[in-house]
């Protein structure tokens, strides 16, 4: 059962998995559907890639274990959502953006308008040249110039 | 301040041991008032992110005596003095990466960046290394090695001054100009250009004839017959002679001008197709893994198909009305002022009609194509895998998916319809209005007497014609935003740079041995890291095996060692000089390539073979067959060797394919084999048919060889076992299984398997169905 499983954090800020019999070990923790239901399917993955434990669902943790696994998600993931597009430099790609997200200001490069992925309705995911993944939550509800911006792409 | 460039940078003495990106100068004076006065800075990191992961500058510095951190919260330095057991440990994850200071008890401090500052945190860890352990040991550290790339400490290819994977990362949209662009495929054809611009203004100049010789006509002839003067038959007869050599002349010149710049326009397009296919084949695999193939294809023939057209007919037309209409006006000017005026009122409205719908067109038919492309893409994707959609009959399914990108290609369609529609019949209501002021104020002129009925006459016919021509100009609005649209798709393709660049400065090979060798190699695809820090040396002739489990980095190794792609960290050098400064095709030339799922072309099995070599002789095929064990099925076809094989070809099984495809790398003489998987596609027989190919492939190569059953590398001089994207043990097959490391359990994993194999082959396991057919 998933409340059986404990989770701490280590003097190096590492998460660590307590299995029931009291051993300890370092683990990963890897969401298998980050986008579409990232509180369900969490794997506990250990230094060499081998998964040890399963959180069918966060809310099945204890408390504890589900602050300290929370706080360790949030410091490794990163996909910020785009909440407005300021500016773009053109519409034929590569495209600098300049964007507001939830995690401040930045700019992204957008190669090529195949890097604009359709998710499940109305989501959008957008790859820049570094390799982050933004995302675009419903791209009906953006104002009316980031919609107008994003148009040209899609 | 921020006119201190980067050159004083480095000159000032604090600065004379640094290495890597120069620090920004919005953070130089802070971090120049943290140094002592001996200090020097080493490396840095402008970092872009903050701990808690939000968009925001700040920097780590490593000086000679210390690690400085900017902490927010403070607004101070964290500083770290050199301690034993201090670790900077470097990670990344979904597109962030991390450096953590740690030691052997705990994290003492960690900071966040994007993966674009990744080489300069490499640096950054390096070199950290390295100044610890000299000032522990309390040695002088070394100075810095030179000649390194400035952005990513990369070793720069000897013969080049930029650093390949750098200069990668430049991104300069493409004008919007676009069909302006198109000059360059046109100047070939200037000569047949220009002599069409002339035939052009002879013909138009031709066709205004007429409505001229209509004015004598009808004041010299017509109204003075209705006053009773009777007919000079005489005078009707030259001008209606007139009016049918105008009319020749201009049918004659029409003609003229149409061929000529049709050809011209013809060979246009097909240079575009070509140029940008050329271009198309020499970009990288990892182009090509991001587009789909119906997008390309239909870039490459509708495309230029529809700018042909453009220039071909809608170009045509449209300069043929402009030369017209400025015709006219001259001549409507030089006959009336006062009623040219009045006829040209509505040219200026229908001017900023064709403006103002310009944009949200071009937009419209932008998306059009796109969505296009769409439909096309869900032909390429379910065709192809037609097999597998019947097996699951998902045909519905497929229909739906069809289906949806119909619906969405008519969505699109509406929305720019409904833009279009209301255009062209604004463009006529226009025209008629034009028409009418010209009739009324006419025939207030003819009353006042200043023009004559034949003037009038004339004018209506002039115009007429003239806006009917301008409703056919508006419609060029529409042809040029989908020829531009289209341009800019082709040039989307040509301006795209390949990421695996010919060498500005290239340099030859010399007679190549075989030698290969990778210094640190490291690979990124996307914010996924798939290599890190591989070091190996092959010598000429060796037969080195990698083992890993799959997504271990193996076939990634093999496509950088092929420069399918290139390094995103290191080195990969053939006879010491690194592959990036060789150029592609002269490296390729070494390298034969055997892959788990051979490709054949359609054509003979012969053509087949000599793919890699076109000019091979028949007897160099046949015996590059024999050696590849596939003479003796190739005689068996019907056929022989000019049996069609591929695409709509025959049928031949896997291991047939496989052993082409030996004979095609066989025939190359490469001094570099690599075999990705070469044997795991086919059963166990044909797989020692194809080994013993394979024997006679590798003998006095250098070879690289991939393959899931371990047992098929027991041949390989070394084997170098990959996990994670690092080299974890290399040794032979006995030194690893002794050392009952990783190899081992690899090893033993897969015996194990075939053991239970062995052991249930006692009793077969058989379907149930099947026991009872044997029954």
């Amino acid at each position: 059962m998933t409340h059986t499983i404990t989770l701490e954090r280590n003097s190096f800020g590492q998460l660590v998995f307590v299995a029931p019999d009291g051993t300890r070990q370092q683990v990963n923790p890897v969401r298998s559907f980050p986008i579409a239901a990232p509180t369900e399917g969490i794997g506990l993955v250990n230094t060499e890639g081998e998964e040890v434990a399963w959180i069918t669902r966060i809310t099945d943790l204890s408390p504890a274990s589900r602050e300290v696994l929370e706080a360790d998600l949030s410091t490794r993931e990163f996909m910020p959502v785009i909440e407005r597009i300021r500016s773009v430099s053109s519409f034929a790609t590569p495209s600098t953006w300049e964007v507001d997200t939830d995690r401040g200001p930045t700019s992204l490069v957008l190669k090529g308008e195949e890097d604009i992925r359709r998710l499940v309705r109305p989501a959008l995911l957008i790859a820049d040249s570094r390799g982050i993944n933004f995302l675009i939550r419903d791209r009906y509800a953006l104002d009316a110039h980031s919609k107008k911006m994003l148009d040209r792409f899609l | 301040m921020n006119s201190e460039s980067s050159p004083h940078v480095h000159a000032a003495p604090a600065y004379s041991d640094y290495l890597g990106p120069a620090v920004p100068d919005a953070w130089r004076p802070r971090l120049d008032a943290a140094l002592a006065p001996d200090e020097k800075v080493l490396a840095s990191l402008a970092l872009d992110l903050d701990t808690r992961l939000q968009f925001r500058s700040g920097l780590v510095a490593l000086t000679s005596k210390r690690l400085l951190g900017w902490d927010h919260e403070t607004q101070d330095w964290r500083s770290w003095e050199f301690r034993d057991g201090m670790v900077l440990r470097h990670r990344d994850q979904a597109g962030v990466a991390s450096l953590d200071l740690i030691d052997a008890t705990a994290k003492l401090d960690g900071w966040r960046f994007t993966l674009a500052l990744d080489p300069a945190a490499h640096n950054l860890a390096d070199r950290f290394k390295a100044q610890l352990e000299c000032v522990l040991a309390g040695r002088q550290p070394a100075p810095p090695e030179p000649l390194t790339c400035p952005t990513c400490d990369a070793p720069l290819p000897p013969g080049t001054d930029e650093c390949p994977t750098c200069a990668r990362e430049i991104h300069t949209p493409p004008s919007t100009w676009t069909l302006l662009r198109l000059w360059r495929f046109a100047r070939p054809y200037k000569g047949q250009l220009l002599a069409g611009f002339i035939l052009t203004l002879l013909s138009t100049g031709a066709t205004l004839v007429p409505p001229y010789l209509t004015m004598p006509l009808m004041d010299e002839v017509l109204i003075p017959f209705q006053n009773g003067v009777p007919i000079d038959s005489h005078k009707v007869m030259m001008l209606l002679g007139g009016l049918f050599a105008a009319a020749l002349v201009a049918w004659s010149l029409g003609w003229a001008k149409t061929y000529i710049l049709a050809l011209a326009s013809e060979r246009i397009g097909a240079d575009l197709r070509i140029t940008t296919y050329e271009h198309l084949q020499g970009l990288s695999l990892e182009y090509f893994g991001g587009k789909r193939t119906g997008d390309l294809m239909s870039r490459i023939g509708a495309e230029t198909d529809r700018i042909t057209l453009f220039l071909s007919l809608q170009l045509l037309d449209f300069a043929t009305d402009v030369l017209m209409i400025t015709m006219t006006a001259a001549i409507l000017i030089s006959i009336n002022p006062w009623l040219a005026l009045v006829t040209l009122v509505p040219l200026p409205f229908i001017a900023w009609l064709i403006h103002a719908v310009r944009d949200r067109l071009r937009y419209g038919f932008e998306q059009v194509d796109r969505v296009w492309s769409e439909v096309t893409s869900v032909l390429a994707d379910t065709i192809p895998g037609i097999r597998v959609v019947k097996a699951f009959a998902q045909e519905k399914r497929e229909v739906n998916r069809f289906k949806d990108a119909n619906m969405h290609n008519l969505q699109v369609n509406d929305r720019v319809n409904r833009i279009w529609s209301v255009f062209s019949p604004t463009v006529t209501l226009a025209t008629e209005v034009g028409l009418l002021i010209v009739w009324g104020f006419g025939i207030w002129l003819v009353a006042d007497k200043s023009i004559t009925v034949g003037v009038l006459t004339a004018f209506l016919t002039y115009i007429s014609r003239f806006y009917t021509r301008l409703d056919s100009m508006s419609r060029i609005v529409s042809f040029t935003q989908k020829a531009a649209a289209g341009a800019k798709r082709i040039f989307d393709i040509l301006d795209h740079v390949s990421s695996v660049p010919e060498p500005a400065k290239p340099q030859h090979l010399p007679a190549v041995t075989g030698a290969i060798e990778c210094r640190k190699v490291g690979f990124r695809h996307g914010n996924r890291t798939i290599l890190r820090g591989v070091d190996l040396s092959i010598q000429p002739g060796e037969m080195i095996g990698l083992v890993g489990h799959s997504g271990s980095g193996k076939s990634t190794l093999v496509n950088l060692i092929c420069r399918f792609y290139d390094v995103t960290d290191g080195s990969i050098r053939i006879e010491g000089i690194d592959v990036r400064a060789v150029p592609v095709s002269e490296y390729r030339r070494n390298i034969g390539l055997v892959l788990q799922e051979p490709f054949l072309f359609f054509g003979t099995i012969a053509e087949n073979i000599a793919y890699g070599k076109p000019d091979a002789t028949r007897d160099e095929i046949i015996s590059a067959a024999r050696a590849a064990h596939a003479h003796d099925f190739i005689m068996r076809l019907p056929h022989g060797y000019d049996s069609l094989v591929g695409e709509r070809g025959q049928a031949l099984s896997g291991g047939e394919r496989q052993r082409i495809s030996i004979a095609r790398a066989l025939l190359i003489d490469p001094r570099i084999l690599i075999l990705d998987e070469a044997t795991s596609a086919v059963d166990t027989e044909t797989e020692m048919e194809i080994q013993a190919a394979l024997e006679n492939l590798i003998r006095g190569r250098t070879t690289i060889a991939i393959a899931h059953r371990l047992s098929t590398l027991r041949k390989a001089d070394r084997l170098v076992v990959l996990d994670r994207g690092q080299i974890v043990e290399i040794g032979n097959h006995d030194a690893l299984m002794e050392k009952q490391g990783a190899y081992f359990r690899l090893y033993e994993a897969q015996t194990r398997k075939l053991d239970d194999v062995a052991i249930g082959a006692d009793k077969p396991i058989v379907p149930p169905h099947r026991e009872h057919a044997n029954a």
